[in-house]
């Protein structure tokens, strides 16, 4: 292993078959999806490598369906880990993931790094659906989302964060999404937390105890625009809004619970309310100027 | 320390920042500010995160990069419509004030581009380069704000006496000080690398208080 620290060194980790390497395991998977034309999506490149698999699951025309699998045990500190996904101008696709992904401590006091990357053409539609990812205790990890979305396309993502495995302190999670529409930023956030992470971040302006972090993102979907802004009440166990964003059609729910279990029922209910094929006014919770 | 960084950070400086709680009306009124304790640490969180990208921004407009960009920058940093349309508000009054206080051509073109106001941070950061100031200062005025907001705003909101106030500013001083120097350094890594190098720190929390905050029909603060 320690012939392998030279390339490491130099960033040129990736190996093919998941070989482990003095700085862990690289895991890349890229998905390409363009229409058929024939009035569905095909999958003209469609890679696992290391740590990760991907396996086209149901078809569900017009749209391609792809489960990504973690093969092995990641990410562990160390690890370096990439996602990218192009869907071509009117093809559909949805990515979901086979389970959590889990990070766990390596051997190695380095955090780990997973990155995705979405492009989206015109009038592509992208619905990237994965498992929650969950830190646990003594882990680190550095996640990036870029999404980069062209004028027509619809993007639904959800991101669920989950601090700690049951009942254990959580690992270091911090996690950055950032949104282009027509190559104009109009989203940019990071959220950091756990072990290490700048003070107050467990605070009252913080996440005040909550354990679960969900977020969707909802770019060219009309009916993400008909959701009041406010979701919860200040009784409620999840606190959430839906907010619209600057500059383009997108809106961004942001949603804190006290744990995975509690967090998912909303974000589903927020997406099934953004994306009801008629949506009709539903009385809101409360306006805001 | 220069005469214009206490004018510009001087809560009687007429730019409107003593209407606004930086989200301790909707903490206290939650429970989740009771006390010189959970102010200290709403005060923190708050700092490391909101009150480091606002610093971020106003230390790069001091150190000249494009104004109109990092307005765009502030609006991707700022998810929240309801915060969004604040830092609009207060940069609008602070740019009337600036522009009586140290008139000059910058903030005259940022307020002809942006009539119905540009993002406060940015505002400060014209401003500041405007009275001479440095990108440091301009990221210390605004960590300072960061905290000063809720900390004073608790007083008025708890009862709080206005000494442990006090005492908690005071002794957040050295990291309002170690915040301003990390947005500096942020600022000078966007200048070359561009603005995707500003920080993007996020706090959930405020942004789900403004937008709850904004819907309850009387409020003591504007946000």
């Amino acid at each position: 292993m320690s012939g392998e620290r030279g390339a490491a060194a130099t960033g040129d980790e990736r190996t093919a078959g998941g070989v482990r390497t003095a700085s862990g395991v690289t895991g890349a998977a890229r998905i390409r999806a363009v229409p058929d034309g024939r009035g569905g999506t095909a999958l003209p490149l469609l890679t696992g490598e290391g740590a990760l698999a991907v396996r086209r699951t149901r078809t569900a025309p017009p749209g391609a369906a792809v489960t990504l699998v973690g093969a092995m045990s990641a990410p562990l500190g160390g690890d370096r880990l990439r996602v990218d996904v192009e869907v071509g101008a009117g093809a559909r696709l949805t990515v979901g993931s086979a389970a959590a992904t889990v990070a766990l401590p390596g051997r190695e006091r380095r955090p780990a790094a997973y990155d995705v990357r979405l492009t989206l053409a015109e009038d592509a539609v992208l619905h990237w659906l994965p498992e929650p990812v969950i830190a646990a205790a003594g882990s680190d990890l550095r996640m990036t989302m870029r999404a980069e979305v062209a004028p027509g396309a619809l993007l639904v993502l959800r991101e669920e964060l989950v601090l700690g495995r049951h009942g254990e302190p959580p690992g270091r999670l911090v996690s950055r999404l950032t949104l282009t529409v027509d190559g104009r930023t109009v989203l940019d956030q990071e959220l950091a937390a756990g072990r290490g992470a700048a003070p107050g971040w467990d605070g009252p302006a913080g996440l005040a105890g909550h354990r679960a972090a969900g977020q969707l993102l909802l770019v060219g979907a009309e009916g993400a625009t008909l959701l009041p802004r406010v979701l919860t009440t200040r009784a409620d166990a999840v606190q959430a809004a839906a907010t619209p964003l600057a500059g383009a059609p997108a809106t961004l729910v942001t949603a804190l619970a006290p744990d995975a279990r509690e967090l998912r029922p909303l974000l589903i209910r927020t997406l099934h309310a953004a994306l009801a094929p008629s949506p009709h006014p539903r009385p809101a919770l409360a306006t805001a100027p | 320390m220069s005469a214009a960084l206490l004018l510009l950070a001087d809560g009687r400086f007429p730019a409107g920042g003593h209407a606004h709680s930086g989200g301790a009306e909707t903490a206290v009124a939650e429970g989740r500010i009771t006390d010189a304790a959970t102010l200290a640490e709403f005060c923190r969180g708050r700092l490391h995160t909101t009150g480091l990208v606002a610093a971020a921004l106003a230390a790069a407009a001091t150190a000249g990069a494009d104004p109109l960009a990092l307005d765009g920058a502030a609006d991707a940093r700022t998810p929240s419509p309801v915060l969004r349309a604040v830092s609009r508000r207060l940069g609008r009054q602070l740019l009337r004030a600036a522009r009586a206080a140290w008139p000059s051509p910058a903030l005259d073109r940022l307020g002809a581009a942006r009539p119905r106001g540009a993002h406060q941070p940015v505002v400060l950061g014209v401003a500041a380069r405007a009275a001479g100031l440095t990108p440091l200062d301009a990221a210390r005025a605004t960590a300072y704000e960061a905290v000063s907001s809720p900390a004073t705003a608790t007083v008025r909101l708890l009862a709080l006496d206005p000494f442990e106030s006090a005492a908690v500013l005071a002794r957040l001083g050295p990291e309002v000080d170690a915040v301003a120097e990390a947005a500096e350094a942020a600022a000078r890594r966007a200048l070359s690398e561009g603005l995707d190098a500003l920080p993007a720190a996020s706090a959930p929390l405020l942004d789900i208080g403004a937008e709850r905050h904004a819907a309850w029909p009387t409020r003591l603060f504007t946000s």
